[in-house]
């Protein structure tokens, strides 16, 4: 921080104060080591905190349990990695979860795009409760939202299964959307535009050539969202759900009390691998083109 | 650029008016946009919390069906029935929050300042933990903390053990299925909610101020109580909403880590819903949690007064 030498004409300026700044050397002693670097080592011990379930994840999908329960490290087996659909129900819970989470992100990203669109490149009335009414589902714990849904498909007479999950995923993937593309859209400059339709681009040229591009990562991340909450949700998919109707997470919720199939931890390790590599991809494809520009 | 910036923000741009202007851009067009996803959170959010509250009011049972009875009896019976786990679910949530706040400050601050080019690796490693399913991790805390771990071994070394059974988060000697364990569960599951706010806040604080202060003979620590935190207010705010809102609903962390001395309102909710099938007493548990969580925050937000929060 104010510890290193002055780089800017700014800090020139303000040295030329009476009295030299606060000078420290660095000193072997390992008491000041650390109180030098006490955020580092902390950020560290926050890291561990936060990986370290990760990596005992990761360590348990070669385990080879003697009970049911997969808690004991017995010894190394690769036999869940190549039985991943062992155990009963749980890759067709994993098939449901998947195509449950692919509908509800183009359903949350097509309707929560556009109305991204309308707020940041429009103007209408009633913007503060609309506002409102996307903050509120953010807002909200997930047991009343799951709870609440189930007394309207309760009342109503709706059986609950895969349409109520799809119904509620959109629901509250929806104001995620909207906030990530609203973000993404704040951030681009409106001059672009003007300057298409100085240019003699009408209306839809201009958005399909100019704005939707340079929108695109932004839907692309708000996509990406969705499908993350969808795919993990357990909260509101168990309120809404049916005995036929198991996701992946309701059969993780299922198997803690039932005993817990290694397979598991090969299911949370792919999904850890997948996901590294998605982000891996993104950014050297955004290396490859900004060194291109 | 530089051949755009004589254009004004707003101005509506060319002397002569382009071809096919305003032929798409009506003035309906917003509305029309607006329609579908505004419609789908009134029916599937705004009605059926007004089904969750009309629920609550009515009596009856799950064979003969219900009757909207306005009675408000409901409430004064959950509550005093449920108030343990309420205010345990608070308790334990406001603790979570903290410890998040605590943890997660420095980390927000290293990435921030001290980082450099690995700040993109570094991000991406607070929101790696995500990438795996929440409940799979909330079981590896259940490896992680168990009896004769390493963990556990440490914390003993450390008398962590003993400062926990004296702040009486630990009332046995065991670690795992205890409130230690839950909150620990909850801390984690919620810390990246409160560390990307508080980068936010963080990256875009001027270092140039921490110098000045520097220049004017402020200690670090000055520095850091007089500028820093005052400028990454509105992150904390954010922050500590983000982590206090789900995790004083959770009952993920509470069933998984926790034995039934540490039942949280969102397990009693769940259970009444889905297994006793008392849906007034229910709906009411809901609402009561649902309008307890709006008041707080909307005490917390004004206290703060923040501004830019949504």
């Amino acid at each position: 921080m104010a510890l290193t030498a002055p780089a800017d004409p700014a800090d020139l300026v303000s040295t030329a104060q009476p009295g030299p700044p606060p000078v420290h050397r660095r000193s072997r002693n390992p008491i000041t080591w650390v109180r030098e670097h006490i955020v580092g080592i902390f950020a560290f011990l926050a890291f561990v905190y936060l990986l370290l379930p990760n990596a005992v994840v990761v360590l348990f999908s070669f385990n080879n349990p003697t009970g049911r329960f997969n808690y004991q490290w017995a010894s190394f087996s690769t036999h869940a990695w190549t039985n991943v659909c062992e155990p009963a129900g749980l890759c067709s819970s994993l098939v449901l979860s998947l195509q449950v989470g692919v509908l509800a992100t183009v359903g949350a990203t097509v309707l929560g795009t556009m109305m991204a669109f309308a707020m940041s490149r429009h103007r209408f009335r009633g913007r503060a409760p609309t506002n409102l009414l996307i903050f509120l589902p953010m807002a909200t714990p997930e047991v009343v939202m799951g709870s609440s849904l189930l007394t309207l498909f309760v009342n109503i007479g709706i059986p609950l299964g895969f349409w109520t999950i799809l119904i509620a995923h959109i629901m509250f993937c929806l104001s995620f959307v909207v906030v990530t593309v609203k973000a993404r859209m704040a951030s681009l400059d409106p001059r672009l535009e003007q300057a298409a339709a100085d240019l003699y681009a009408n209306e839809t040229q201009a958005f399909w050539r100019i704005t939707f591009p340079l929108v695109a990562p932004g839907i692309a991340a708000a996509a990406l969202l969705a499908f993350s909450l969808s795919f993990d949700d357990f909260i509101i998919t168990n309120f809404n759900a049916s005995p036929s109707s198991i996701t992946f997470p309701m059969y993780v919720w299922g198997s803690a009390t039932r005993g817990t199939p290694v397979q598991i931890n090969v299911v949370g390790t792919l999904m850890f691998l997948i996901a590294i590599l998605a982000v891996g991809i993104s950014q050297f494809v955004s290396w490859r083109r900004s060194r291109r520009a | 650029m530089t051949a755009f910036a004589g254009l004004e923000r707003g101005s509506q741009g060319p002397a002569q008016p382009p071809p096919d202007s305003g032929k798409t851009r009506g003035r309906w067009t917003p509305y029309f946009l607006l329609l579908p996803g505004m419609a789908w959170l009134a029916v599937f959010f705004i009605v059926p919390v007004v089904f969750l509250v009309s629920m609550s009011l009515q009596t009856g049972n799950i064979v003969d069906g219900y009757e909207l009875t306005w009675n408000f009896g409901t409430y004064g019976d959950a509550i005093t029935q449920y108030w343990d786990q309420f205010v345990r679910s608070f308790i334990y949530a406001l603790i979570a929050t903290v410890a998040a706040l605590l943890i997660a400050y420095p980390l927000a601050y290293a990435i921030a300042f001290k980082a450099g080019r690995f700040k993109n690796l570094l991000l991406v490693m607070v929101i790696a933990p995500f990438f795996t399913s929440f409940l799979i991790r909330t079981l590896a805390w259940q490896v992680i903390l168990q009896s004769d771990g390493i963990v556990v071994g440490i914390m003993e070394k450390l008398h962590i053990i003993s400062l926990l059974q004296w702040l009486q988060l630990l009332p046995t000697d065991q670690v795992i299925f205890s409130p230690f364990a839950v909150i620990t569960g909850l801390t984690y599951n919620f810390l990246p909610f409160m560390t990307l706010p508080l980068y936010a806040s963080l990256e875009r604080l001027d270092p140039r101020l921490l110098e000045a202060g520097g220049d004017l003979y402020a200690r670090p620590f000055t520095s850091f109580r007089k500028i820093t935190l005052p400028l990454s207010m509105p992150g904390v705010v954010a922050g500590t909403l983000l982590t206090f809102i789900p995790a004083a609903g959770d009952y993920i962390n509470s069933h998984l880590l926790g034995n039934t001395s540490t039942t949280m309102i969102g397990q009693v909710i769940d259970g009444q819903f889905l297994r006793v099938l008392d849906y007034p007493t229910a709906s009411a548990l809901s609402v009561t949690l649902m309008a307890t969580i709006v008041i707080l925050v909307a005490v917390y937000v004004w206290r703060a007064g923040t501004e830019e929060l949504v």
